[in-house]
């Protein structure tokens, strides 16, 4: 059976070698992964969204209209107007914009701590785990609140301080999941033969190690994504995320959105649907991108 | 090729002690004692032979190889390889030594990195060493590797788990040669796999070694096996060697009653001969290493046990260093009747 299919995919294969390594991924996740392809659209639209807000929102983003307040929605606000009577449609937009960065930035950094404390403390055990473990479980007995607390109330609040506190307490956090795997993945034998064979700890951990864990820490961002769009908010609600009249989500549905709850539930409908599509079409994305990354799970072409 | 044997020793390895600690306590760690995994192991290997090492499991084989390899500590005695004392080189002095000990695995799953294409895995040692520097040089390496150990060319770009157990074996086998080592050490090489497949896997390796002149180290549980590629055996039991002898020597006459039980316990493939030889059972379990019996330390199961063997460890001593046996009905104590 094999034997008969092989002209055929001879062929396919030698047509797609000729496209790059990227397009070849994107032709895989349409036709292998068709929910992850579609988390990616959903992202890469709010993603676009976010960026053209500019171009893309009819108003801007603190545009107050006194006379039209809490609107529900029309033609003239798709989305309905809030308390001040700023435009939804544009303020989600907008707001599409800071939670993304706020939620990618963050999600990335805490990812590389993770990684980086995980993968050394894993690999090498021993006294530098003995020790940098210790310090992960001071850290992590303190209340990320207290924390937040101190450190806004001496720098004030902004968004470089939330993405970069957000980051670091994920990532400390974190570090435990990614060093648990390393440890399950250190004791293979393919780990064995390169030492034996005189590899670097280096180039085991950059061709072992890293490749064998990378499922994990795929999940390890996708949900942090999520997470830190969410914590963000609830930052921005006891007045230590990014200050108010800046619109991110959690701020919404915080804000005016948890107010106005019953009269003008459009103020938390619409920043709480994007929120649950963003993380939801990250996570989905995440999923497929695990499954494609791994050669056993990889289908024949 | 049979050896000459006058040739300088590949591997020379004297008086080797491995012992692992035990602790107790998490804060306050004590030392509660050793197990003594391999204690007091000498043994020499020419160019080009091929040392079985039996013995069954937790006697010491597997450690014994890994000591070879430094791949865990050795506490006492001397690795002589290739002329040079290896005990106590550091990491860098040990690298030039690494490309000319290769290792081949039990277990052909757990061996090859499951994310790393066939190209890569062959390649990394020749990476490690530098001896094809570009990606191109080592792509055409492994596939002539491949080809060596019997598998197409083109399978280079395959994962692991595409291929059968025996090929995966083949696969770790093209990985350990790549480099042209003069000794290999094969840990249990070929218990993973079926019984069909392991006959063809051991045609390779004795295939392999009449091409590059390899030393092996063969460690295996299975007798049948071992007596087919090995020169020459030595049986282990509880960190130590209790004899030694040129393969054909040893199945005939096997002089220590260890190995004489060993032997005894290969079924005979014919069921009416199976069932009229005689039973001989080593009774009770294998002693604990945290304490070994006192002499020798078969004592305690020996069927032919005699008063001077729980007291005077027996050494090993043979006749014109062929076939070496530590027993005392063999050797007479000194100053000590029997």
């Amino acid at each position: 059976m094999v034997e008969v299919a092989q002209p055929a995919t001879g062929a396919l294969t030698s047509r797609r070698r000729d496209a790059g390594p990227f397009v070849r991924f994107i032709v895989r996740l349409v036709r292998e992964k068709p929910l992850g392809a579609f988390g990616a659209a959903i992202f890469l639209l709010f993603l676009a969204c976010g960026l053209l807000a500019d171009v893309v929102a009819p108003h801007g983003m603190n545009q107050i209209n006194p006379i039209a307040r809490l609107k529900p929605p029309s033609l003239q606000a798709p989305l309905g107007t809030d308390s001040l009577g700023r435009d939804m449609l544009s303020r989600v937009l907008y707001g599409a914009q800071l939670s993304v960065i706020i939620g990618f930035s963050a999600a990335a950094i805490a990812t590389v701590i993770s990684v980086v404390l995980g993968v050394l403390t894993g690999y090498l055990g021993g006294k530098v785990d003995m020790v940098v473990q210790r310090f992960v479980d001071a850290w992590m007995s303190f209340p990320d609140l207290v924390l937040l607390i101190v450190v806004v109330s001496v720098i004030g609040p902004g968004m470089p301080q939330v993405i970069g506190l957000l980051g670091l307490l994920f990532g400390i956090a974190g570090s435990r999941i990614v060093r648990g795997a390393v440890i399950s993945v250190r004791e293979n034998m393919y780990v064995h033969a390169a030492q034996s064979t005189g590899a670097s700890t280096l180039r085991i951990l950059w061709h072992h190690i890293l490749p064998n864990v990378t499922p994990i820490v795929i999940v390890l961002f996708t949900t942090r994504v999520g997470a830190v769009i969410l914590a963000e908010s609830g930052l921005s609600f006891i007045g230590l995320g990014v200050p108010p009249p800046a619109p991110t989500w959690g701020g919404m549905l915080s804000g005016a959105g948890r107010v106005f709850m019953y009269d003008a539930p459009w103020l938390a409908l619409a920043p709480g649907i994007c929120l649950t599509l963003v993380v939801y079409a990250v996570n989905v994305f995440g999923d497929a991108l695990r499954d494609l990354l791994d050669p056993r799970l990889r289908s024949a072409p | 090729m049979p050896p000459s044997e006058n040739d300088a020793p590949l591997l020379c390895v004297e008086r080797l002690k491995v012992h692992f600690p035990l602790y107790k306590g998490v804060i306050f760690k004590r030392r509660v004692g050793a197990a003594q995994a391999v204690d007091g192991v000498s043994f020499t290997l020419r160019a080009g032979e091929t040392l079985g090492l039996v013995g069954e499991s937790g006697c010491g084989k597997s450690t014994t190889g890994l000591a070879v390899l430094r791949m865990t500590e050795v506490n006492d005695g001397r690795v002589v390889f290739e002329g040079r004392d290896i005990t106590r080189l550091d990491r860098a002095g040990m690298q030039p030594i690494r490309r000319r000990m290769q290792m081949v695995y039990q277990d052909p799953y757990g061996s090859l990195n499951p994310r790393m294409p066939v190209a890569d895995i062959i390649g990394e040692p020749l990476a490690v060493h530098g001896l094809a520097p570009g990606k191109a040089e080592r792509r055409e390496r492994a596939r002539e590797l491949l080809q060596m150990v019997g598998l197409r060319a083109d399978m280079i770009d395959r994962y692991p788990h595409e291929f059968s157990g025996g090929q995966r074996q083949r696969i770790g086998i093209a990985r350990a040669i790549a480099v042209h080592p003069g000794l290999l050490i094969c840990d249990e090489p070929v218990s993973a796999l079926d019984v069909s497949i392991q006959a063809q896997v051991v045609n390779l390796f004795e295939d392999l070694q009449e091409r590059f002149g390899m030393a092996y180290i063969f460690i295996a549980h299975d007798l049948a096996v071992v007596r087919h590629v090995s020169d020459r055996i030595a049986v282990m039991y509880l960190g130590r060697i209790v004899e030694v002898a040129a393969s054909a020597d040893l199945y005939r006459q096997p002089l220590h009653p260890y190995t004489q039980a060993l032997l005894a316990a290969i079924p005979i493939p014919d069921p009416a001969a199976e069932a009229a030889r005689p039973r001989q059972i080593v009774a009770g379990e294998v002693p604990s290493v945290l304490r070994p019996p006192s002499g020798c330390r078969f004592h305690t199961r020996c069927p032919k046990a005699m008063p001077v063997c729980a007291r005077i460890e027996p050494v090993l001593a043979g006749e014109g260093g062929t076939h070496a046996v530590a027993c005392h009905l063999h050797n007479a104590v000194e100053g000590e009747a029997a």
